[in-house]
Protein backbone atom coordinates (compact mmCIF):
# COMPACT_ATOMS: atom_id res chain seq x y z
CA UNK A 1 0.00 0.00 0.00
CA UNK A 2 1.35 3.29 -1.06
CA UNK A 3 1.35 5.98 2.42
CA UNK A 4 0.21 9.36 1.20
CA UNK A 5 2.52 11.61 1.30
CA UNK A 6 2.72 13.52 5.02
CA UNK A 7 5.23 16.35 4.35
CA UNK A 8 4.51 19.47 3.72
CA UNK A 9 6.68 22.40 2.64
CA UNK A 10 6.78 26.26 2.92
CA UNK A 11 9.02 28.67 1.56
CA UNK A 12 8.66 32.09 3.08
CA UNK A 13 9.64 35.06 1.16
CA UNK A 14 9.90 38.17 3.47
CA UNK A 15 12.52 40.61 3.48
CA UNK A 16 14.97 41.29 6.73
CA UNK A 17 12.95 42.48 9.69
CA UNK A 18 9.67 41.44 8.15
CA UNK A 19 9.58 38.40 10.65
CA UNK A 20 9.69 35.47 8.09
CA UNK A 21 11.80 33.84 10.38
CA UNK A 22 9.91 34.39 13.24
CA UNK A 23 6.67 33.42 11.74
CA UNK A 24 8.01 30.29 10.20
CA UNK A 25 9.77 29.50 14.06
CA UNK A 26 5.51 30.18 15.54
CA UNK A 27 3.97 27.39 12.97
CA UNK A 28 6.87 24.95 13.27
CA UNK A 29 6.23 25.27 17.03
CA UNK A 30 2.20 25.23 16.63
CA UNK A 31 2.58 22.09 14.45
CA UNK A 32 4.79 20.16 17.42
CA UNK A 33 2.49 21.39 20.05
CA UNK A 34 0.18 18.68 18.06
CA UNK A 35 2.67 16.33 18.49
CA UNK A 36 3.33 16.40 14.58
CA UNK A 37 7.20 16.76 13.38
CA UNK A 38 8.16 20.07 12.11
CA UNK A 39 11.78 22.11 11.10
CA UNK A 40 11.73 25.73 10.42
CA UNK A 41 14.66 27.59 9.49
CA UNK A 42 15.88 30.72 7.48
CA UNK A 43 18.50 30.71 4.80
CA UNK A 44 21.52 31.25 6.44
CA UNK A 45 23.94 34.05 6.12
CA UNK A 46 24.60 37.60 7.11
CA UNK A 47 21.03 38.92 8.63
CA UNK A 48 20.25 42.44 6.47
CA UNK A 49 17.50 44.31 6.81
CA UNK A 50 15.60 45.16 4.30
CA UNK A 51 16.98 42.77 1.89
CA UNK A 52 15.22 39.79 0.56
CA UNK A 53 14.79 36.96 2.50
CA UNK A 54 13.52 33.00 3.20
CA UNK A 55 12.58 31.15 5.37
CA UNK A 56 11.77 27.58 5.60
CA UNK A 57 9.36 24.82 7.11
CA UNK A 58 8.85 21.37 6.57
CA UNK A 59 5.97 19.75 8.56
CA UNK A 60 4.76 15.96 8.73
CA UNK A 61 1.93 14.64 10.25
CA UNK A 62 3.08 11.21 10.91
CA UNK A 63 7.10 10.98 10.61
CA UNK A 64 10.20 12.53 12.03
CA UNK A 65 11.49 15.38 9.22
CA UNK A 66 15.03 14.04 7.86
CA UNK A 67 16.07 16.91 5.46
CA UNK A 68 18.35 19.20 6.02
CA UNK A 69 18.33 21.21 2.98
CA UNK A 70 16.61 24.19 1.77
CA UNK A 71 12.96 24.10 0.18
CA UNK A 72 13.51 24.22 -3.43
CA UNK A 73 10.30 22.46 -4.47
CA UNK A 74 8.03 23.75 -1.55
CA UNK A 75 3.82 23.18 -1.79
CA UNK A 76 3.25 26.69 -0.45
CA UNK A 77 4.94 30.03 -1.23
CA UNK A 78 4.60 32.70 1.34
CA UNK A 79 5.38 36.16 -0.01
CA UNK A 80 5.21 39.28 3.03
CA UNK A 81 5.96 42.05 0.79
CA UNK A 82 4.50 42.30 -2.34
CA UNK A 83 7.45 44.10 -3.85
CA UNK A 84 9.36 40.85 -3.90
CA UNK A 85 6.97 39.79 -6.77
CA UNK A 86 8.24 41.85 -9.18
CA UNK A 87 12.22 41.03 -8.05
CA UNK A 88 11.97 37.60 -6.98
CA UNK A 89 10.53 34.35 -9.14
CA UNK A 90 8.54 33.17 -5.68
CA UNK A 91 7.07 30.05 -7.75
CA UNK A 92 10.11 28.52 -8.78
CA UNK A 93 10.10 24.96 -7.97
CA UNK A 94 6.42 25.78 -6.68
CA UNK A 95 5.05 22.25 -6.92
CA UNK A 96 2.07 20.91 -8.98
CA UNK A 97 -0.81 21.63 -6.70
CA UNK A 98 1.01 24.46 -5.01
CA UNK A 99 -0.59 27.71 -3.99
CA UNK A 100 0.61 31.01 -3.41
CA UNK A 101 -0.59 33.31 0.00
CA UNK A 102 0.64 36.82 -0.90
CA UNK A 103 0.05 40.34 1.25
CA UNK A 104 -1.32 42.36 -0.91
CA UNK A 105 -4.31 44.90 -1.82
CA UNK A 106 -4.51 43.35 -4.71
CA UNK A 107 -7.02 40.92 -5.81
CA UNK A 108 -5.98 37.04 -6.79
CA UNK A 109 -6.73 37.53 -10.62
CA UNK A 110 -5.07 40.82 -10.34
CA UNK A 111 -1.64 39.00 -8.99
CA UNK A 112 -1.78 36.34 -10.99
CA UNK A 113 -2.48 38.25 -14.47
CA UNK A 114 0.23 40.89 -13.58
CA UNK A 115 3.17 38.28 -12.52
CA UNK A 116 1.95 35.74 -15.11
CA UNK A 117 1.55 33.49 -12.04
CA UNK A 118 -0.32 29.84 -13.01
CA UNK A 119 -0.71 28.81 -9.08
CA UNK A 120 -3.68 29.38 -6.82
CA UNK A 121 -3.04 32.49 -5.21
CA UNK A 122 -4.71 33.78 -2.00
CA UNK A 123 -4.37 37.39 -0.87
CA UNK A 124 -4.90 39.06 2.11
CA UNK A 125 -4.29 43.01 2.86
CA UNK A 126 -1.95 42.07 5.83
CA UNK A 127 -0.45 45.73 5.96
CA UNK A 128 -3.64 47.26 6.22
CA UNK A 129 -4.75 44.71 9.22
CA UNK A 130 -1.15 44.63 10.75
CA UNK A 131 -1.76 49.00 10.87
CA UNK A 132 -4.92 48.74 12.15
CA UNK A 133 -4.24 45.87 14.99
CA UNK A 134 -0.88 45.87 16.15
CA UNK A 135 -0.63 49.62 15.46
CA UNK A 136 3.12 49.07 12.73
CA UNK A 137 3.21 47.11 9.31
CA UNK A 138 4.73 44.44 10.75
CA UNK A 139 2.76 41.61 8.37
CA UNK A 140 4.46 38.11 9.35
CA UNK A 141 1.77 37.27 12.26
CA UNK A 142 -0.85 38.70 10.28
CA UNK A 143 -0.28 36.29 7.27
CA UNK A 144 0.30 33.49 9.42
CA UNK A 145 -3.48 33.05 9.82
CA UNK A 146 -4.03 33.43 5.97
CA UNK A 147 -1.25 30.92 5.43
CA UNK A 148 -3.29 28.65 8.43
CA UNK A 149 -6.83 28.97 6.90
CA UNK A 150 -5.42 27.83 3.19
CA UNK A 151 -3.35 25.40 4.55
CA UNK A 152 -5.27 24.12 7.22
CA UNK A 153 -1.98 22.63 8.86
CA UNK A 154 -2.37 23.42 12.13
CA UNK A 155 -5.25 24.67 13.75
CA UNK A 156 -5.05 28.06 14.38
CA UNK A 157 -5.10 27.52 17.99
CA UNK A 158 -2.35 26.00 18.22
CA UNK A 159 -0.32 29.29 17.31
CA UNK A 160 -1.74 30.89 20.14
CA UNK A 161 0.64 29.53 22.65
CA UNK A 162 3.48 29.97 20.44
CA UNK A 163 2.70 33.82 19.61
CA UNK A 164 1.80 34.29 23.24
CA UNK A 165 5.68 33.51 24.41
CA UNK A 166 7.55 34.89 21.50
CA UNK A 167 5.28 38.28 21.79
CA UNK A 168 4.63 38.79 25.80
CA UNK A 169 2.03 41.54 26.07
CA UNK A 170 1.81 41.72 22.80
CA UNK A 171 0.76 37.92 22.21
CA UNK A 172 -2.89 38.88 22.43
CA UNK A 173 -3.01 41.42 19.61
CA UNK A 174 -0.83 39.26 17.49
CA UNK A 175 -3.30 36.64 17.92
CA UNK A 176 -6.05 39.10 17.16
CA UNK A 177 -4.20 39.77 13.57
CA UNK A 178 -3.79 36.36 12.75
CA UNK A 179 -7.07 35.03 13.55
CA UNK A 180 -8.62 38.09 11.69
CA UNK A 181 -6.53 37.36 8.68
CA UNK A 182 -7.73 33.55 9.05
CA UNK A 183 -11.62 34.97 8.24
CA UNK A 184 -10.43 37.66 5.81
CA UNK A 185 -8.40 35.64 3.42
CA UNK A 186 -9.77 35.51 -0.14
CA UNK A 187 -9.09 32.21 -1.96
CA UNK A 188 -8.60 32.17 -6.12
CA UNK A 189 -8.13 28.68 -7.64
CA UNK A 190 -6.49 29.26 -11.03
CA UNK B 1 8.87 15.56 33.62
CA UNK B 2 9.71 14.75 30.17
CA UNK B 3 8.40 17.24 27.61
CA UNK B 4 8.84 17.59 23.54
CA UNK B 5 8.81 20.98 22.74
CA UNK B 6 9.88 23.09 19.32
CA UNK B 7 12.79 24.73 20.22
CA UNK B 8 16.13 26.08 18.41
CA UNK B 9 19.00 23.41 18.70
CA UNK B 10 21.46 25.71 19.83
CA UNK B 11 18.92 26.76 22.60
CA UNK B 12 18.06 22.99 23.54
CA UNK B 13 21.70 22.47 23.87
CA UNK B 14 22.49 25.45 26.21
CA UNK B 15 19.59 23.94 28.17
CA UNK B 16 21.19 19.94 27.99
CA UNK B 17 24.82 21.67 29.96
CA UNK B 18 22.05 23.45 32.15
CA UNK B 19 20.72 19.57 32.53
CA UNK B 20 23.60 18.62 33.43
CA UNK B 21 24.34 21.41 36.26
CA UNK B 22 27.77 22.72 34.71
CA UNK B 23 30.08 24.52 37.13
CA UNK B 24 31.98 26.62 34.69
CA UNK B 25 31.20 27.72 31.26
CA UNK B 26 34.01 29.94 29.69
CA UNK B 27 33.31 30.81 26.17
CA UNK B 28 34.01 33.57 23.29
CA UNK B 29 30.84 34.21 20.72
CA UNK B 30 31.39 33.03 17.13
CA UNK B 31 29.28 32.40 14.37
CA UNK B 32 27.30 29.95 14.40
CA UNK B 33 27.96 28.89 18.18
CA UNK B 34 26.82 32.04 19.17
CA UNK B 35 23.29 31.12 20.47
CA UNK B 36 24.73 28.84 23.04
CA UNK B 37 26.99 30.54 24.73
CA UNK B 38 24.31 33.54 24.53
CA UNK B 39 21.64 31.31 26.16
CA UNK B 40 23.98 30.34 28.83
CA UNK B 41 24.78 33.64 29.84
CA UNK B 42 21.54 34.36 29.98
CA UNK B 43 20.60 31.79 32.42
CA UNK B 44 23.16 32.09 34.25
CA UNK B 45 22.70 36.10 34.92
CA UNK B 46 18.61 34.59 35.50
CA UNK B 47 19.75 32.58 38.24
CA UNK B 48 18.30 29.96 36.34
CA UNK B 49 21.78 27.90 36.18
CA UNK B 50 23.86 28.21 39.10
CA UNK B 51 27.66 28.52 37.15
CA UNK B 52 30.52 30.40 36.67
CA UNK B 53 30.02 32.49 33.10
CA UNK B 54 33.32 33.31 32.60
CA UNK B 55 33.22 35.94 29.40
CA UNK B 56 36.68 35.50 28.31
CA UNK B 57 38.64 37.22 25.49
CA UNK B 58 39.63 34.98 23.21
CA UNK B 59 39.01 31.31 22.28
CA UNK B 60 42.57 31.09 22.94
CA UNK B 61 41.56 32.11 26.97
CA UNK B 62 38.18 30.09 26.58
CA UNK B 63 39.97 26.54 26.87
CA UNK B 64 42.49 28.26 29.06
CA UNK B 65 39.59 28.83 31.45
CA UNK B 66 38.33 25.32 30.82
CA UNK B 67 41.92 24.04 31.86
CA UNK B 68 42.21 25.57 34.94
CA UNK B 69 38.42 24.91 35.95
CA UNK B 70 38.27 21.33 35.19
CA UNK B 71 41.74 20.94 37.08
CA UNK B 72 40.10 22.52 40.34
CA UNK B 73 37.54 19.80 39.82
CA UNK B 74 34.52 22.16 38.83
CA UNK B 75 32.13 20.30 35.50
CA UNK B 76 32.89 22.70 32.55
CA UNK B 77 31.54 23.19 29.70
CA UNK B 78 32.93 25.46 26.27
CA UNK B 79 31.83 25.77 22.75
CA UNK B 80 33.26 27.16 19.17
CA UNK B 81 33.75 26.97 15.70
CA UNK B 82 35.62 27.47 12.99
CA UNK B 83 38.47 30.13 13.24
CA UNK B 84 37.74 30.25 17.27
CA UNK B 85 38.75 26.39 17.40
CA UNK B 86 41.50 27.04 15.06
CA UNK B 87 42.46 30.04 17.84
CA UNK B 88 42.14 27.61 20.41
CA UNK B 89 43.93 25.09 18.89
CA UNK B 90 47.07 24.95 21.13
CA UNK B 91 45.37 24.92 24.08
CA UNK B 92 43.01 22.07 23.29
CA UNK B 93 46.04 19.76 22.70
CA UNK B 94 46.77 20.36 26.30
CA UNK B 95 43.37 19.18 27.73
CA UNK B 96 43.51 15.26 26.68
CA UNK B 97 46.80 14.48 28.28
CA UNK B 98 46.51 16.26 30.87
CA UNK B 99 43.33 14.20 31.73
CA UNK B 100 40.98 17.10 31.90
CA UNK B 101 37.04 16.29 31.62
CA UNK B 102 36.28 19.17 29.85
CA UNK B 103 33.13 18.88 27.52
CA UNK B 104 32.98 20.88 24.32
CA UNK B 105 30.60 21.95 21.59
CA UNK B 106 31.49 22.38 18.32
CA UNK B 107 29.68 24.01 15.97
CA UNK B 108 31.11 22.79 12.69
CA UNK B 109 31.69 25.67 10.16
CA UNK B 110 34.41 25.61 7.03
CA UNK B 111 37.86 27.78 7.79
CA UNK B 112 38.63 30.46 5.83
CA UNK B 113 39.60 31.85 3.27
CA UNK B 114 37.91 32.60 1.84
CA UNK B 115 35.85 33.79 4.67
CA UNK B 116 32.21 31.31 5.17
CA UNK B 117 30.62 31.17 8.06
CA UNK B 118 28.90 28.04 6.46
CA UNK B 119 28.82 24.61 7.75
CA UNK B 120 31.35 21.81 6.57
CA UNK B 121 34.05 19.72 8.67
CA UNK B 122 37.73 21.44 8.43
CA UNK B 123 37.62 22.27 11.37
CA UNK B 124 36.87 19.20 12.86
CA UNK B 125 39.88 17.69 10.82
CA UNK B 126 42.32 20.35 12.52
CA UNK B 127 41.90 18.89 15.79
CA UNK B 128 41.70 15.23 14.97
CA UNK B 129 44.36 14.42 16.49
CA UNK B 130 44.07 16.45 19.49
CA UNK B 131 43.63 13.28 21.65
CA UNK B 132 39.71 14.51 22.02
CA UNK B 133 37.13 11.90 22.36
CA UNK B 134 34.95 13.21 19.44
CA UNK B 135 30.88 12.34 18.66
CA UNK B 136 29.11 13.57 15.86
CA UNK B 137 25.69 14.39 16.06
CA UNK B 138 23.03 14.39 13.09
CA UNK B 139 19.99 16.04 14.65
CA UNK B 140 18.80 18.09 17.57
CA UNK B 141 18.18 15.27 19.74
CA UNK B 142 21.35 13.54 19.03
CA UNK B 143 23.16 16.80 19.93
CA UNK B 144 21.04 17.14 23.25
CA UNK B 145 21.15 13.77 24.48
CA UNK B 146 25.06 13.30 23.69
CA UNK B 147 26.04 16.81 25.65
CA UNK B 148 24.66 15.76 28.39
CA UNK B 149 26.11 11.75 27.83
CA UNK B 150 29.59 13.71 26.86
CA UNK B 151 29.91 15.07 30.35
CA UNK B 152 29.48 11.14 32.39
CA UNK B 153 32.10 10.14 29.51
CA UNK B 154 34.13 12.71 30.10
CA UNK B 155 33.83 12.71 34.05
CA UNK B 156 34.53 9.07 34.22
CA UNK B 157 37.17 7.98 36.36
CA UNK B 158 38.02 5.16 33.79
CA UNK B 159 38.26 7.85 31.14
CA UNK B 160 39.15 11.16 32.59
CA UNK B 161 39.15 12.91 29.22
CA UNK B 162 38.14 15.90 27.30
CA UNK B 163 34.67 15.10 24.91
CA UNK B 164 33.82 16.86 21.71
CA UNK B 165 30.33 17.14 20.13
CA UNK B 166 30.53 18.02 16.27
CA UNK B 167 27.35 19.06 15.47
CA UNK B 168 26.83 21.14 12.08
CA UNK B 169 26.93 25.25 11.96
CA UNK B 170 22.92 26.23 10.85
CA UNK B 171 22.35 22.95 9.63
CA UNK B 172 21.45 21.73 13.11
CA UNK B 173 22.30 24.72 15.29
CA UNK B 174 20.13 27.20 13.81
CA UNK B 175 16.82 25.04 13.30
CA UNK B 176 13.56 25.01 14.89
CA UNK B 177 12.80 21.41 15.58
CA UNK B 178 10.81 19.01 17.70
CA UNK B 179 13.36 18.17 20.99
CA UNK B 180 12.48 15.69 24.37
CA UNK B 181 13.96 17.09 27.11
CA UNK B 182 14.92 14.54 30.26
CA UNK B 183 13.22 15.26 33.29
CA UNK B 184 15.59 16.63 35.83
CA UNK B 185 15.86 13.97 38.02
CA UNK B 186 16.37 11.43 35.46
CA UNK B 187 19.82 13.00 34.22
CA UNK B 188 20.66 13.84 37.99
CA UNK B 189 20.76 9.94 38.14
CA UNK B 190 22.13 8.97 34.84
CA UNK B 191 24.90 11.82 35.33
CA UNK B 192 26.62 11.60 38.96
CA UNK B 193 28.60 14.00 40.32
CA UNK B 194 31.83 14.83 38.94
CA UNK B 195 34.68 13.37 41.03
CA UNK B 196 37.95 14.33 39.55
CA UNK B 197 40.61 12.25 41.60
CA UNK B 198 42.93 14.98 42.10
CA UNK B 199 41.73 18.24 41.91
CA UNK B 200 43.86 21.17 42.53
CA UNK B 201 43.70 22.70 46.14
CA UNK B 202 45.99 24.80 47.80
CA UNK B 203 45.93 22.53 51.15
CA UNK B 204 46.85 19.55 48.99
CA UNK B 205 49.51 20.82 46.18
CA UNK B 206 49.65 18.99 43.05
CA UNK B 207 51.57 19.37 39.87
CA UNK B 208 49.77 19.19 36.19
CA UNK B 209 51.00 18.92 32.71
CA UNK B 210 54.58 18.80 33.89
CA UNK B 211 57.99 18.99 31.98
CA UNK B 212 58.79 15.75 30.40
CA UNK B 213 62.65 15.35 29.42
CA UNK B 214 62.94 12.19 26.85
CA UNK B 215 62.93 9.59 29.10
CA UNK B 216 59.40 9.67 29.79
CA UNK B 217 57.75 11.88 27.03
CA UNK B 218 56.75 8.23 25.00
CA UNK B 219 55.49 6.46 28.24
CA UNK B 220 53.43 9.83 28.81
CA UNK B 221 52.25 9.59 25.03
CA UNK B 222 51.64 5.94 24.82
CA UNK B 223 49.33 6.64 28.00
CA UNK B 224 47.42 8.92 26.54
CA UNK B 225 46.87 6.57 23.84
CA UNK B 226 45.71 3.71 25.76
CA UNK B 227 43.63 5.98 27.38
CA UNK B 228 41.32 7.40 24.46
CA UNK B 229 41.22 3.39 23.23
CA UNK B 230 40.28 2.58 26.19
CA UNK B 231 38.00 5.17 26.76
CA UNK B 232 35.38 3.40 23.94
CA UNK B 233 34.09 0.78 26.67
CA UNK B 234 33.14 3.17 28.59
CA UNK B 235 31.30 5.61 25.46
CA UNK B 236 29.43 2.54 24.55
CA UNK B 237 28.58 1.33 28.11
CA UNK B 238 27.29 5.34 28.39
CA UNK B 239 25.23 4.96 25.53
CA UNK B 240 23.77 1.89 26.75
CA UNK B 241 22.60 3.14 30.06
CA UNK B 242 21.51 6.47 28.16
CA UNK B 243 19.21 3.93 25.83
CA UNK B 244 17.90 1.97 29.27
CA UNK B 245 17.11 5.50 30.99
CA UNK B 246 15.77 7.25 28.04
CA UNK B 247 14.97 4.98 25.40
CA UNK B 248 17.29 6.03 22.32
CA UNK B 249 20.18 4.21 21.24
CA UNK B 250 23.63 5.62 19.77
CA UNK B 251 26.47 3.25 18.47
CA UNK B 252 30.02 3.86 17.13
CA UNK B 253 28.46 3.16 13.93
CA UNK B 254 25.07 2.99 13.03
CA UNK B 255 23.35 1.25 10.32
CA UNK B 256 20.47 2.12 7.81
CA UNK B 257 19.20 -0.69 5.85
CA UNK B 258 23.12 -2.03 5.14
CA UNK B 259 22.93 -5.58 6.46
CA UNK B 260 23.26 -7.62 3.34
CA UNK B 261 23.45 -4.75 1.22
CA UNK B 262 25.95 -4.44 -2.05
CA UNK B 263 26.43 -0.67 -2.18
CA UNK B 264 26.57 1.37 0.92
CA UNK B 265 27.53 5.23 1.64
CA UNK B 266 29.24 6.07 4.81
CA UNK B 267 27.75 9.87 5.88
CA UNK B 268 29.12 12.21 9.43
CA UNK B 269 27.33 14.86 10.34
CA UNK B 270 23.30 16.49 9.70
CA UNK B 271 23.95 15.64 6.08
CA UNK B 272 22.88 11.75 7.28
CA UNK B 273 19.70 11.63 7.40
CA UNK B 274 18.81 13.73 4.14
CA UNK B 275 21.14 10.70 2.93
CA UNK B 276 18.98 8.18 4.37
CA UNK B 277 15.95 9.60 2.94
CA UNK B 278 17.67 9.23 -0.42
CA UNK B 279 18.42 5.61 0.12
CA UNK B 280 14.79 4.98 1.09
CA UNK B 281 14.31 6.42 -2.59
CA UNK B 282 16.69 4.50 -4.39
CA UNK B 283 15.45 1.11 -2.23
CA UNK B 284 11.90 1.33 -3.51
CA UNK B 285 13.50 1.74 -7.22
CA UNK B 286 15.14 -1.78 -6.19
CA UNK B 287 19.11 -0.82 -5.60
CA UNK B 288 20.84 -3.08 -2.42
CA UNK B 289 21.82 0.42 -0.91
CA UNK B 290 22.09 1.03 2.48
CA UNK B 291 23.80 3.55 5.11
CA UNK B 292 26.12 3.38 7.57
CA UNK B 293 26.67 6.69 9.48
CA UNK B 294 29.87 7.41 11.92
CA UNK B 295 28.96 8.38 15.17
CA UNK B 296 32.08 8.45 17.09
CA UNK B 297 35.04 9.71 15.30
CA UNK B 298 38.03 9.65 18.29
CA UNK B 299 38.40 7.00 19.23
CA UNK B 300 37.65 5.43 15.60
CA UNK B 301 35.54 2.53 15.81
CA UNK B 302 37.73 -0.04 13.80
CA UNK B 303 36.13 -3.05 14.87
CA UNK B 304 32.20 -1.76 14.42
CA UNK B 305 33.45 -0.57 10.82
CA UNK B 306 34.70 -3.76 9.39
CA UNK B 307 32.04 -5.36 11.01
CA UNK B 308 29.30 -3.53 9.12
CA UNK B 309 30.75 -3.55 5.37
CA UNK B 310 31.77 -6.99 5.69
CA UNK B 311 29.37 -7.78 3.19
CA UNK B 312 29.27 -4.89 0.76
CA UNK B 313 31.06 -4.78 -2.49
CA UNK B 314 30.91 -1.23 -2.38
CA UNK B 315 31.49 1.74 0.17
CA UNK B 316 30.90 5.75 -0.78
CA UNK B 317 32.34 7.77 1.30
CA UNK B 318 31.27 11.18 2.11
CA UNK B 319 33.52 13.93 3.31
CA UNK B 320 32.78 17.46 4.35
CA UNK B 321 36.58 18.24 4.52
CA UNK B 322 39.50 18.30 2.26
CA UNK B 323 43.47 17.39 2.65
CA UNK B 324 44.86 19.85 0.19
CA UNK B 325 47.49 18.06 -2.26
CA UNK B 326 46.18 14.62 -0.15
CA UNK B 327 43.79 11.61 -0.65
CA UNK B 328 40.69 13.89 -0.63
CA UNK B 329 38.24 13.12 2.48
CA UNK B 330 39.57 12.79 5.55
CA UNK B 331 37.47 10.02 6.60
CA UNK B 332 37.63 8.70 3.54
CA UNK B 333 41.27 7.88 3.96
CA UNK B 334 40.91 6.67 7.65
CA UNK B 335 38.55 4.25 6.41
CA UNK B 336 40.62 2.67 4.10
CA UNK B 337 43.25 2.39 6.30
CA UNK B 338 41.24 0.44 8.46
CA UNK B 339 39.79 -2.08 5.59
CA UNK B 340 43.50 -2.48 3.50
CA UNK B 341 44.88 -5.55 5.54
CA UNK B 342 40.86 -7.22 5.30
CA UNK B 343 41.40 -9.88 3.18
CA UNK B 344 37.53 -9.26 1.94
CA UNK B 345 36.80 -5.73 1.67
CA UNK B 346 34.45 -3.36 -0.43
CA UNK B 347 35.84 -1.14 -3.45
CA UNK B 348 35.79 2.19 -1.74
CA UNK B 349 34.58 5.29 -3.65
CA UNK B 350 35.59 8.85 -2.15
CA UNK B 351 33.58 11.73 -2.25
CA UNK B 352 34.01 15.39 -1.20
CA UNK B 353 30.44 17.56 -1.07
CA UNK B 354 29.10 19.89 0.64
CA UNK B 355 31.98 22.10 1.56
CA UNK B 356 30.97 25.93 3.24
CA UNK B 357 27.54 25.29 3.53
CA UNK B 358 26.44 23.65 -0.05
CA UNK B 359 23.54 21.58 0.33
CA UNK B 360 23.70 17.98 -1.29
CA UNK B 361 19.73 17.48 -1.48
CA UNK B 362 18.14 13.94 -1.59
CA UNK B 363 18.42 13.96 -5.31
CA UNK B 364 22.38 14.71 -4.77
CA UNK B 365 22.61 11.66 -2.88
CA UNK B 366 21.05 9.61 -5.47
CA UNK B 367 23.41 11.31 -8.07
CA UNK B 368 26.11 10.17 -5.88
CA UNK B 369 25.05 6.73 -5.35
CA UNK B 370 24.51 5.80 -9.18
CA UNK B 371 27.83 7.69 -9.96
CA UNK B 372 29.78 5.98 -7.25
CA UNK B 373 28.56 2.46 -8.17
CA UNK B 374 29.76 3.13 -11.67
CA UNK B 375 33.37 4.51 -10.36
CA UNK B 376 33.42 1.33 -8.51
CA UNK B 377 33.05 -0.69 -11.86
CA UNK B 378 35.15 1.11 -14.11
CA UNK B 379 37.29 2.77 -12.05
CA UNK B 380 38.11 6.74 -12.14
CA UNK B 381 41.52 8.55 -12.74
CA UNK B 382 40.48 10.34 -9.86
CA UNK B 383 42.11 10.06 -5.96
CA UNK B 384 38.40 11.48 -4.84
CA UNK B 385 35.64 12.61 -6.59
CA UNK B 386 34.25 15.96 -5.28
CA UNK B 387 30.34 16.45 -6.18
CA UNK B 388 28.69 19.34 -8.49
CA UNK B 389 31.80 21.44 -8.41
CA UNK B 390 31.77 23.94 -11.43
CA UNK B 391 35.73 23.66 -12.92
Amino acid sequence: MIKEKSLIEIRWHGRGGQGAVTTAEILAQAAISEGKFAQAFPSFGPERRGAPVQAFNRIDSREPVRIRADVTEPDYVVVLDPGLLEKVNVTSGLKKGGSVIVNTRKTAKEIQKEFKIKYPVATINASKLAREILGVPIVNTTVLGALIKVTGIVKKESAHAPLEKRFGRLGERNINAMETAYEQVAFEEQ
Amino acid sequence: MVTRVGIEVSIAVAEAVKLANADVIAAYPITPQTHIVEHLAELVADGELDAEYIPVESEHSAMSACLGSAAAGARTFTATASQGLALMNEVVYVAAPMRLPIVMVVANRSLSAPLSIWPDHSDMMSVRDTGWIQIIVENGQQAVDNTIIAFRIAEDQKVLLPVMIHQDGFTLTHVIEPIIFPAQEAVDKYLPKNRFPLPLNPDRPVAMGEFAPPFIFTETKWAQEVALQNSKKVIIKAWDEFAKAFGRKYMPVEKYHSEGAKVLIMTMGSAGETASVAIDELRKEGMDVGQIRLRLWRPFPFQELREAVKDAEVLIMMDRALSYGGPGGPVASEVKAALYNQTKRPKIVSYVISLGGRDTTVSGFKDIVKQGIEIADKGSKNEYEIYGVRE
